[in-house]
């Protein structure tokens, strides 16, 4: 019979805990998980990333939904636990309770408030969870100021993340230099430096005294009197261990609840790991002695025989563009002597502490290449004597090695660690390569290295690349072009995260490499910022491509086409007369018949094109767009009309469709078809959106293609009534809009994000689909006009003709 | 013969051509492309891609290079040469500015540039 494991927290710690016990005993145990969190287990670390905008929340879930459910693991998020009842052996919740054959208590640590008036004003936060992440980024409007009450790692992580969000940042720390845990004061110092050129102002040696404000905060009182404007103060002081349901049920409590080797607490039956434990009078607040306690806590549920022995760790701030590495001890004793390297212009410093021969401490700061290197050093207590001249200089010249980059990670001996996190040393993960992994997700997947805070990730890539030789292909996260190292949605994401509305703004928040970017890279800035700020972005009519600047598309020698819409590819005689009379007026040198159910007019000049677009508007013909990355056609057949087939007015709907779409751009350009019966005349099937009617309703299919790729449409949806396929449509199409790749037509954007993450947002989720067509109706209200009306005006027809005309002075 | 050396024609305002953008002046040697650059330099050169002839007026101007709208060969302005791994290049003309004004030696091109 199963035996019954109650889990109270799902965090880092109980989360790695349940993976050991489910690879080693699946069917062992029903497993009840409660969370006063309203989730379930995501990647805590990898908060700052998100407050910066440079990750989403989704990217750094660790256990989804379909994780808990597939290993059957009965989830209450949401549901504090308040109560254990060690009688009865039952845990009670604020809403029911579960009994336990065996309880493990994770639940972490709680951020420390320092209790000076005005802690309880709105606009004061701590900084633990995604709640406190999220209430950060609601409040970090660009402009506004913010006070971080701390410069330890996690306040360091906060300020940087609210100034790449634009705040004006304040950092207050009581110690002389930041980081003093684990910093020197001359890296402390270079780190401070390196902040302030960022923007963040820092006050060492400051202690507050008040947090003021009326109705919010407003502002922070140190106790020497300087006062610093807040529109929001980040406190992250420091964190202690959650004891407070381990002491109302008498488990013995020190500072945390008190484990045993093999992490069980002074009631055999109850465990505990992570944040909340102390252990040997230590407690721990660093990742990988919690992974460490997480595999003796599932052995001991087991009944296997483990004992914990925390390991030394060693300290990465994540603040992107700041390289720092410490580990070990690094204070002032005697009997230890230094070594020490600066290069200022580089702004980098290295100092080991060496005693007795021994390296016991390592700070590093705008070089920690061989970081990893020392800190095997450290752990292993290598006598350091017959290298101790070039120590310094790293593991490449020991032994005379060449300065191959690669070099500093092949000299590393098995035992090295690459990922500090999870405790994997380069054999580990060689042993992976030799078992044939030979990606980087491969290894994350087999051994765990990079999987967690993701700093290793060179390294690791390194070890294979070693490993490997040619044989590896660094995963291609492609940037796009060569002014950026950014990928398109790097670049869309900071977009929208940073609130950057200007190309400048883009250019010089992001780092472009060049002064005014590439023909590349600005079509695609220039679409992402029309498509996120509608109405505030202007477009650049520089940054376009020839046929989008010039509204006709451009032919091998240099004239253009010019190609008027008809909806649902229905016209009229009156039409085809205008469109006749201007072929004739303008010489058009070929008049060809579309695929896309229109004419094509081939061969205009360029100064011709607003007279032409003239003639044609007074005709009540606008611009077909068959230039844009924007709604080309909608192709039809006619449907209930005329065919004895047809089972929906296939055409109207087209127009109807065709009409509402017209006008905003898209990532690439957007094809839709209505066939009105499954013979499917329109050929609906291969289209980007394509619908099939039928007798009781609409069969809608995206992802079609039939160009370089041939590919059919896979269903959306089938709805009932006109009404919903269209909203249906346009969500999808503003979804594609706002999350596509500039150039990735639906297909290729499909691929990536999963026809099911799709249907979700715009099929199943009501509110999701009506906030979509609400966003799409707000950029139809700015770009839904006839491009064609606005140039053929006298004002805008000087553009398209020559500058000068110098063939009159050639003949005089 | 004496030709003069130069002889430089207004051709029209800086305004004329937006910062990243070019206009067309017709010659009797065929168009000239007018480059104007982010920083308001100016440069004029012939008006076809050494490629397949494609009109560089009608590119994406970056720092002081265009790109062909027709397959995206990359020409210096300065020089006219062709960048990257391409080679080619395209005829280049004096141009400047005074007093918000594009000056361009028409001398040459209106005798050609044999001379």
């Amino acid at each position: 019979m199963k035996r019954k494991l109650v889990v109270i927290g799902a965090g880092m710690a109980s989360g790695r805990m349940l993976e050991h016990l489910l690879a080693a005993d699946p069917d062992g145990w029903d497993i009840t998980l409660f969370n006063a969190e309203p989730r379930g287990n995501y990647n805590r670390i990898m908060l700052s990333p998100v407050l910066s905008g440079e990750k989403t929340w989704d990217e750094i879930v660790t256990h989804d939904e379909a994780w808990y459910a597939a290993n059957r693991i009965a989830c209450r998020f949401g549901e504090p636990v308040v109560r254990i009842d060690r009688q009865a052996r039952v845990v009670h919740s604020n809403r029911g309770s579960a009994p336990y054959d065996k309880l493990v208590i994770a639940t972490g640590s709680a951020p420390f408030v320092i209790p000076v008036p005005g802690r309880d004003l709105p606009g004061v936060v701590t900084y633990r969870d995604l709640d406190d992440t999220n209430a950060m980024i609601a409040a970090a409007r660009p402009g506004a100021k913010a006070v971080v009450i701390g410069g330890g790692l996690l306040g360091l992580e906060a300020a940087a993340g609210l100034r790449q969000r634009g705040m004006e940042v304040t950092v207050i720390h009581l110690m002389g230099h930041l980081m003093e845990r684990q910093l020197d004061p001359a890296a402390g110092y270079l780190l401070q430096r390196d902040l302030e050129r960022r923007g963040i102002r820092v006050h060492c040696r400051g202690s507050t005294a008040a947090i003021l404000g009326k109705d919010r905060v407003e502002g922070v009182l140190l106790e020497d009197n300087t006062g610093y404007e807040a529109d929001l103060v980040c406190m992250a002081v420091g964190i202690r261990p959650e004891t407070r349901l381990a002491v109302d049920a008498h488990l013995e409590v020190a500072r945390g609840i008190v484990v045993d080797d093999r992490m069980v607490t002074s009631d055999p039956d109850i465990l505990a790991l992570g944040e909340c434990v102390e252990h040997d009078g230590q407690l721990f607040g660093l990742v990988a002695p919690l992974y460490d306690q997480a595999k003796v806590a599932a052995a001991t549920l087991m009944g296997q025989d483990a004992a914990f022995r925390p390991v030394q760790t060693a300290t990465k701030l994540k603040v992107t563009g700041v390289d720092l590495f410490s580990a070990g001890d690094f204070a002032d004793k005697p009997g230890r002597e230094d070594i020490v390297f600066r290069d200022p212009a580089r702004g980098v410093y290295k100092r080991l502490v060496i005693e007795q021969d021994r390296l016991i401490g390592a700070v590093m700061y705008g070089d920690t290449a061989d970081g990893s290197w020392f800190f095997g050093l450290i752990k292993d207590a290598t006598s350091i004597a017959p290298m101790r001249d070039t120590l310094i200089f790293g593991p490449t010249y020991q032994g005379g090695a060449t300065a191959n980059p690669l070099a500093a990670v092949a000299a590393l001996p098995p035992e090295a660690e690459i990922c500090g996190c999870n405790g994997v040393c380069k054999g580990t993960i060689l042993t992976a390569i030799e078992g044939g992994a030979t990606t980087l997700a491969e290894i994350r997947a087999t051994t765990k290295a990079s999987a967690s805070c993701g700093t290793c990730t060179g390294l690791v890539e390194q070890v294979l690349a070693s490993a490997l030789g040619d044989a590896f292909e660094k995963p291609a996260a492609q940037p796009i072009c060569g002014c950026t190292d950014l990928t398109h949605e790097d670049v869309r994401r900071l977009i929208k995260a940073r609130g950057l509305k200007s190309m400048p703004a883009v250019m010089q928040e992001l780092g472009w490499k060049t002064s005014c970017g590439c023909a590349t890279c600005r079509p695609a800035l220039n679409y992402y910022l029309l498509a996120d700020w509608p109405g505030e972005y202007r477009d650049d009519p520089q940054s376009r491509f020839v046929n989008e600047r010039n509204h006709a598309n451009i032919q091998k020698d240099g004239t253009f086409s010019v190609v008027p819409r008809m909806w649902g590819g229905v016209t009229t005689p009156a039409e085809l007369r205008a469109i006749a009379d201007a072929a004739e007026k303008y010489a058009v040198p070929m008049v060809k018949v579309t695929g896309g159910q229109r004419i094509d007019l081939l061969g205009v000049r360029k100064e011709d094109l607003p007279a032409i677009w003239a003639d044609l508007n007074a005709a009540g013909l606008v611009s077909g767009h068959a230039y844009a990355k924007g709604l080309r056609t909608v192709k039809t057949c006619v449907g209930s009309d005329f065919c004895r087939f047809g089972t929906q007015d296939s055409t109207g709907l087209g127009i109807r469709l065709e009409k509402r779409l017209w006008g905003s751009w898209t990532p690439h350009k957007v094809k839709l078809a209505v066939s009105g019966c499954p013979r499917n005349c329109a050929e609906a099937t291969c289209k980007d959106v394509g619908i099939v009617c039928v007798e009781s309703g609409y069969e809608i299919g995206v992802g079609g293609a039939a160009g370089m790729d041939v590919k059919e449409t896979e269903r959306l949806a089938k709805v009932a009534t006109e009404d919903e396929a269209i909203e249906i449509v346009v969500a999808f199409v503003q979804l594609y809009r706002e999350h596509a790749k500039y150039l990735d037509r639906p297909y290729k954007w499909l691929a990536k994000v999963g026809l099911d993450w799709v249907r979700a947002q715009v099929v199943e989720d009501r509110a999701s689909r009506a906030a979509l067509v609400a966003r799409f109706d707000l950029s139809q209200s700015i770009h839904q006009r006839d491009p064609w009306a606005e140039r053929a005006i006298p004002q805008a027809r000087a553009g398209f003709a020559p500058l000068a005309d110098l063939t009159r002075e050639a003949a005089e | 013969m004496i030709w003069p050396t130069s002889n430089w024609i207004d051709i029209g305002a800086l305004d004329d051509i937006p910062r990243r953008g070019a206009r067309v002046v017709r010659t009797a040697h065929g168009c000239v492309a007018v480059f104007r650059t982010q920083d308001d330099r100016v440069f004029a050169l012939d008006d076809r891609c050494p490629h397949k002839g494609g009109p560089l007026s009608e590119g994406i101007v970056h720092g002081d290079a265009v790109t062909c709208p027709l397959h995206g060969m990359v020409i210096g302005l300065a020089d006219g040469q062709a960048r990257g791994a391409d080679s080619g290049a395209v005829a280049t003309h004096p141009a400047r500015v005074e007093g918000g004004r594009i000056l361009l030696d028409a001398a040459r091109l209106i005798r050609g540039r044999a001379a």
